[in-house]
């Protein structure tokens, strides 16, 4: 992992030199199209252990085949897939088996066993790997603690709420004690608060258990809140590809700019109806900070340097991992006619990104 | 009505209720793999067989659409070859069952294609074989329709043996024939009209019972 910013994903045991560390899953030139339409396009990637790698793009893009190749619930055409130093490329059903039963997934929709209770949906992993049932019993109470579900082992999946229903799915997956869990969409069918929860757990559980994740998500703040590394997938090929915070910051292709576009602030439309092209009173400014512009104290610096007091209309600081990162629009009074270089010049030393939206001449 | 007919309506009863409850096995034993084999070897199923699907299919829906009377005489030389005599109760448990098997497969396949893709696609990355997903996905699943279809296939099964009566099966519909259409016994008639009411409803109610209790959707 070459991400020089130990986010929250990445934990104190994990910090050994991960690049000396064969990778979890390895895919070189990973192909797979249905009836013509190219669902993978010469896919090649790499999952270090521990990591949380996060996979977006937009609907159609290939995430749910690209994840589904990592188990092979999905043959490829062309290419090779590795499995924690295995070629599992060419393997039939049967062979898989073993592979799959080290590898857990939970989904969007849950997938639990209506007929079987919580603890029977969390133990049958081990029934099928011919565990036996002390053993399970055992196991499965450790997982119930784990994911909160303790006065729910003989529930029916239909008794319970989304996030709880999710729980049994995590704890489903990782029955086996699986050395990945992949993750298609897990949160997609859930409220922002039982979201938030989920999240807590998997990131407890890539914490405590050193468990290698690699999730799907369409939500940016998914990927902020937990993922390390980033892949941003259009049209079957990974356009980007970085840690979280790398690309968040400063994110190349159009693909990854439009997905970000939800998480990036942008003027409220009361205020931007106002502004002038023109001229007027005040300069508005959209300013993109990260790392160390954003956490300087800039508007400060601003005021004294340039004797002009900045106005913060919108926006602020937030966080990947433990890294700042933001966007503010700010109005600063540009009184005399060089004025406007001034602030610009001013500016453009100490951020990312500048850019003048327009002037205000009443303040709004 | 007499005593004797009495009994003989008693007789006919547990008669009527052996056919049914052993044809009806028989189509629970055989029918149902036999629809498990149907979905799992369709198109997308989990030991697709196009070959197998459409010989099994073809031969389902042949059993299906010959009447039920005409199986009955057609099946004698059958029924003799297995049970030794083509008339009594015992007989009429063959052509029973050999009518019921084809209608139970095609109830339960409709029941067991029903089973949420999702679900086998979570059993098989858990690596479960395809028979684990069979018995711990597939049936269980679909065990609150396999029981309904069940309860139906009964239920029919009670009016089929009551035509079978026509040939000499016993049971019922061989008591109403012969004494309340024949004798023009009306209390006779009246009376196993009364019973088969309450057999129908008395299993349809046990069976929705059950249907209920294994329903965990
Ligand atoms: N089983 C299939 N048969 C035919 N086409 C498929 C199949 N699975 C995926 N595709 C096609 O492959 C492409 C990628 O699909 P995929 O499900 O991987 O996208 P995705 O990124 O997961 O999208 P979403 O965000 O909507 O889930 C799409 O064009 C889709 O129509
Ligand atoms: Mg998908």
């Amino acid at each position: 992992m070459n991400n020089p910013f130990p986010t929250i994903g990445a934990h104190a045991p994990l910090q050994r030199d991960l690049a000396a560390t064969p990778p979890v899953v390895r895919l070189r030139h990973v192909r797979r199209s249905f009836d013509g339409v190219v669902a993978l396009d010469d896919i090649s990637l790499s999952v270090q252990p521990g990591e949380i790698l996060g996979i977006i793009g937009r609907s159609g893009a290939g995430k749910s085949t690209l994840i589904r190749t990592i188990n092979g619930l999905e043959r490829i055409d062309a290419g090779q897939v590795e499995f924690d130093g295995q070629d599992i490329t060419g393997l039939h059903e049967t062979a898989l088996q073993p592979v799959r039963r080290r590898i857990g997934m939970i989904f969007q929709h849950f997938n639990l066993l209506s007929a079987k209770t919580v603890a029977e949906n969390i133990g049958l992993p081990l029934k099928i790997a011919g565990e036996a049932r002390a053993a399970r019993n055992a196991r499965v109470a450790e997982l119930l603690e784990l994911t909160g579900l303790r006065d729910k082992a003989n529930a029916y999946p239909s008794q319970l709420s989304g996030g709880q229903k999710q729980r049994v799915g995590i704890a489903r997956a990782l029955a086996a004690k699986p050395l990945l869990l992949l993750s298609d969409e897990a949160t997609s069918a859930l409220d922002p608060e039982t979201t938030h929860s989920i999240l807590e757990l998997l990131r407890e559980i890539n914490r405590r258990l050193g468990l290698t994740i690699v999730l799907i998500t369409h939500e940016m703040e998914v990927i902020r809140a937990i993922a390390d590394r980033v892949v941003v997938l259009d049209h079957g090929r990974i356009v980007e590809e970085g840690s979280v915070f790398d690309v968040f910051a400063t994110p190349r292709s159009e693909t990854t700019k439009s997905l970000l576009r939800s998480l990036r602030p942008s003027l409220p439309a009361h205020i931007a109806e106002h502004l002038d092209v023109a001229g007027g009173a005040e300069i508005v400014l959209r300013i993109d900070v990260s790392g160390d512009a954003a956490r300087r104290p800039l508007l400060a610096e601003a005021a004294t340097e340039l004797g002009l007091l900045p106005r913060l209309l919108h926006g602020g600081i937030d966080h990947v991992g433990d890294q700042p990162i933001g966007t503010l629009f700010v109005a600063v009074p540009a009184p005399g006619p060089g004025d406007r270089a001034r602030i610009l010049r001013h500016f453009n030393d100490k951020v990312s990104g500048l850019e003048v939206l327009g002037y205000v001449t009443d303040p709004v | 009505m007499s005593p004797i007919l009495f009994n003989l309506l008693l007789r006919s009863i547990g008669e009527t209720v052996i056919m049914t409850l052993a044809s009806g096995l028989i189509s629970l034993l055989i029918g149902l793999p036999l629809g498990i084999i149907l979905i799992a070897t369709d198109r997308g199923g989990l030991f697709q067989n196009r070959p197998v699907n459409l010989a099994l299919g073809g031969l389902v829906n042949a059993f299906r659409s010959v009447p039920f009377i005409i199986l009955l005489v057609a099946l004698i030389p059958l029924t003799r070859l297995i049970v030794g005599t083509s008339i009594g109760t015992m007989a009429a448990i063959v052509p029973l069952s050999i009518a019921a098997i084809p209608y139970y497969a095609r109830m339960a396949a409709v029941s067991l294609r029903e089973v949420d893709r999702g679900l086998i696609e979570a059993a098989r990355s858990i690596g479960a074989s395809r028979w684990t997903i069979i018995r711990e996905v597939i049936v269980p699943e679909s065990l609150p329709g396999l029981t309904a279809g069940f309860t139906v296939t009964l239920v029919t099964l009670i009016g089929a043996s009551a035509m079978a009566g026509a040939v000499g099966a016993g049971g019922l519909g061989d008591l109403a024939i012969r004494y309340g259409y024949q004798r023009f016994e009306t209390g006779v008639m009246v009376a196993v009209v009364a019973v088969l009411i309450v057999l129908v409803c008395g299993m349809q109610w046990v069976g929705d019972h059950i249907t209920r209790r294994v329903d965990h959707r």
